[in-house]
């Protein structure tokens, strides 16, 4: 037992320091949590204006719209948070800070995740429960359906950590394309956020097969919505978020373990 | 010529990271393709919402993820550099300089922009073209017209940014400041919703902000929708902007300059 606690004990010191250094410059602070939390509302007053022209978007109206939003908003936050310095392993290669980190007698992913992190991403975290408390009352709530939802909230957050440090990992081979990530962390955020009957049914088949981002919110949502699918796809697949999401994070784990173990240091 | 010299150089300073380019570009096109299909779907809903058409909707998608970069939105560029030699005290280097400080860092930022337009400005557009056939400006005075708002676009983006980065003389770091100045430029630029869509006073109030000059108003020429005096006019609204914002620029760090006991002994 003390064998698996151990990283996540380590995980918690070292986050904790960070906290401490974070407070130390206390305006430049609140301004970082108050920007993050402007850029999240903002976000979806975008949203929420564009039903002042229509009525629905893909057949889906504006609560359900909000409840697809605060389910990845939530679960790239909560992502976002854990990962800490993962989105700048390439700076870590160059530098040769990676060789300092070998040495320690921590696992690497667990320091990586701990370096920098931020409590201002509370402020993504905070805004998309917002959203979805106020999302809330367009379901017609069930135990079962409480269930799916809150093991929803769980897989996207894994799945999210699964994306943001499987492409990461690209900058183990080349350490400057740290934005090659944004595109399937942020753009699956992003993505996320509109019904999947905005796109065309090959791109939503793609995102069940091949990239599973679909499993953040869209097949649990069309549940608790009581929809049967749009695109004519088995009902199971609503229940499939948990086994999407353990999927993607070992398929993370085990690209990390081949970066690390390519990874030769720069030697400066 | 000095600041064109700086600028040459800050172009060949961006243009090494050559991965680093390639990388946002993919980034941008992922953008452009689910923000594309979204709108689609918008106007299919209402064919004519604020006033763009489909194809005009889906054209605003791909101009803005190719002045994303060129205008930097989101921060990042010169005024970067200059907020962190603030932090470090550095700044007292570039005080003493025989060059105005925001001078040297406007040109440094144009050569940046210079590079973000031909790299990451030209290749999502190409690909909208190729994947969505937006549409191309359908005249000269247009397309003139464009390429006169994006230099206009950069200075006020910079006039911002400049100022953002100047906090940092009083708080050392600047990036809270940089953070939530990104969160408005995105907003009331008409990056996140064509500024077109906003209803009533919010739209009135977010046209008239300086945010609307980066991306709505290169856009709209883009588009065609400003012509003869209204052409102008549009670039005119730039212009004024660009020298307010420059204006605040040094009075901003004229008042910093004596205040401020520069870091490190």
């Amino acid at each position: 037992m003390a064998e698996v606690l151990h990283p996540v004990a380590r995980y918690r010191d070292l986050a904790w320091l960070w906290i401490r250094a974070e407070v130390s410059y206390p305006t430049s602070f609140a301004m970082l949590v108050v920007g993050s939390m402007l850029i999240n509302a903002l976000d979806f007053v975008g949203i929420a204006i564009m039903f002042s022209s229509i009525d629905s978007l893909g057949g889906f109206g504006l609560r359900e719209i909000a409840l697809l939003y605060g389910a990845t908003g939530i679960g790239i936050g909560v992502a976002d948070t854990l990962i800490g310095s993962v989105e700048r392993i390439g700076e870590f290669v160059r530098t040769g800070r990676l060789d300092q980190m070998l040495t320690k007698p921590v696992p690497l992913l667990v320091q990586v995740c701990a370096d920098r992190f931020t409590l201002r991403r509370l402020g993504r975290i905070t805004q998309a429960t917002a959203v979805l408390v106020w999302a809330l009352p367009v379901v017609d709530w069930t135990l079962s359906r409480v269930l799916v939802a809150a093991v929803m909230v769980l897989s996207a957050s894994a799945l999210f950590f699964g994306l943001f440090v499987l492409f990461s990992c690209v900058q183990f081979w080349t350490t400057d394309a740290s934005e090659f990530a944004n595109a399937f962390t942020y753009g699956g955020n992003t993505l996320t956020q509109y019904p999947l009957t905005v796109f065309p049914r090959e791109l939503a088949i793609a995102l069940t097969i091949v990239l599973p981002i679909a499993f953040v919110n869209w097949y649990p949502c069309l549940y608790l919505l009581g929809r049967s699918d749009p695109f004519g796809l088995p009902e199971w697949l609503q229940f499939c978020s948990p086994l999407a999401a353990a999927v993607v994070v070992a398929a993370a784990l085990l690209v990390w373990r081949t970066g690390v173990r390519r990874y030769t240091s720069t030697g400066s | 010529m000095l600041y064109v010299a700086v600028a040459t150089r800050a172009f060949r300073r961006y243009s090494t990271y050559r991965a680093a380019t390639l990388a946002g570009i993919f980034t941008n096109s992922v953008f452009g393709i689910i923000y594309s299909f979204a709108y689609i779907a918008l106007w299919r809903a209402n064919p004519s919402a604020g006033g763009y058409d489909s194809s005009d909707a889906v054209t605003y998608v791909w101009l803005g993820q190719a002045l994303l970069m060129t205008v930097a939105l989101w921060g990042g560029g010169t005024t970067d550099d200059l907020a962190e030699r603030v932090r470090t005290g550095d700044v007292a280097i570039d005080l003493y300089r025989p060059v105005g400080l925001v001078g040297w860092y406007l040109a440094a930022d144009l050569g940046r922009a210079a590079y973000h337009f031909v790299t990451r400005g030209l290749a999502p557009t190409v690909i909208g073209v190729l994947l969505f056939h937006i549409s191309l400006p359908d005249s000269p005075a247009a397309a003139a017209g464009f390429l006169l708002s994006i230099p206009l676009a950069v200075v006020v983006s910079f006039g911002l940014r400049f100022l953002v980065a100047c906090t940092a003389f009083w708080l050392l770091d600047a990036t809270g400041a940089r953070t939530l100045s990104g969160a408005l430029a995105i907003f009331f630029s008409g990056m996140a919703l064509p500024l077109v869509l906003f209803p009533g006073w919010l739209g009135t109030l977010a046209e008239s902000l300086p945010w609307a000059a980066m991306i709505q108003v290169p856009n709209d020429i883009w588009l065609g929708r400003h012509t003869g005096a209204d052409l102008l006019g549009a670039l005119a609204f730039q212009v004024m902007w660009a020298a307010v914002l420059l204006g605040c620029c040094r009075l901003v760090l004229a008042l910093a300059t004596r205040k401020v006991v520069v870091q490190g002994g």
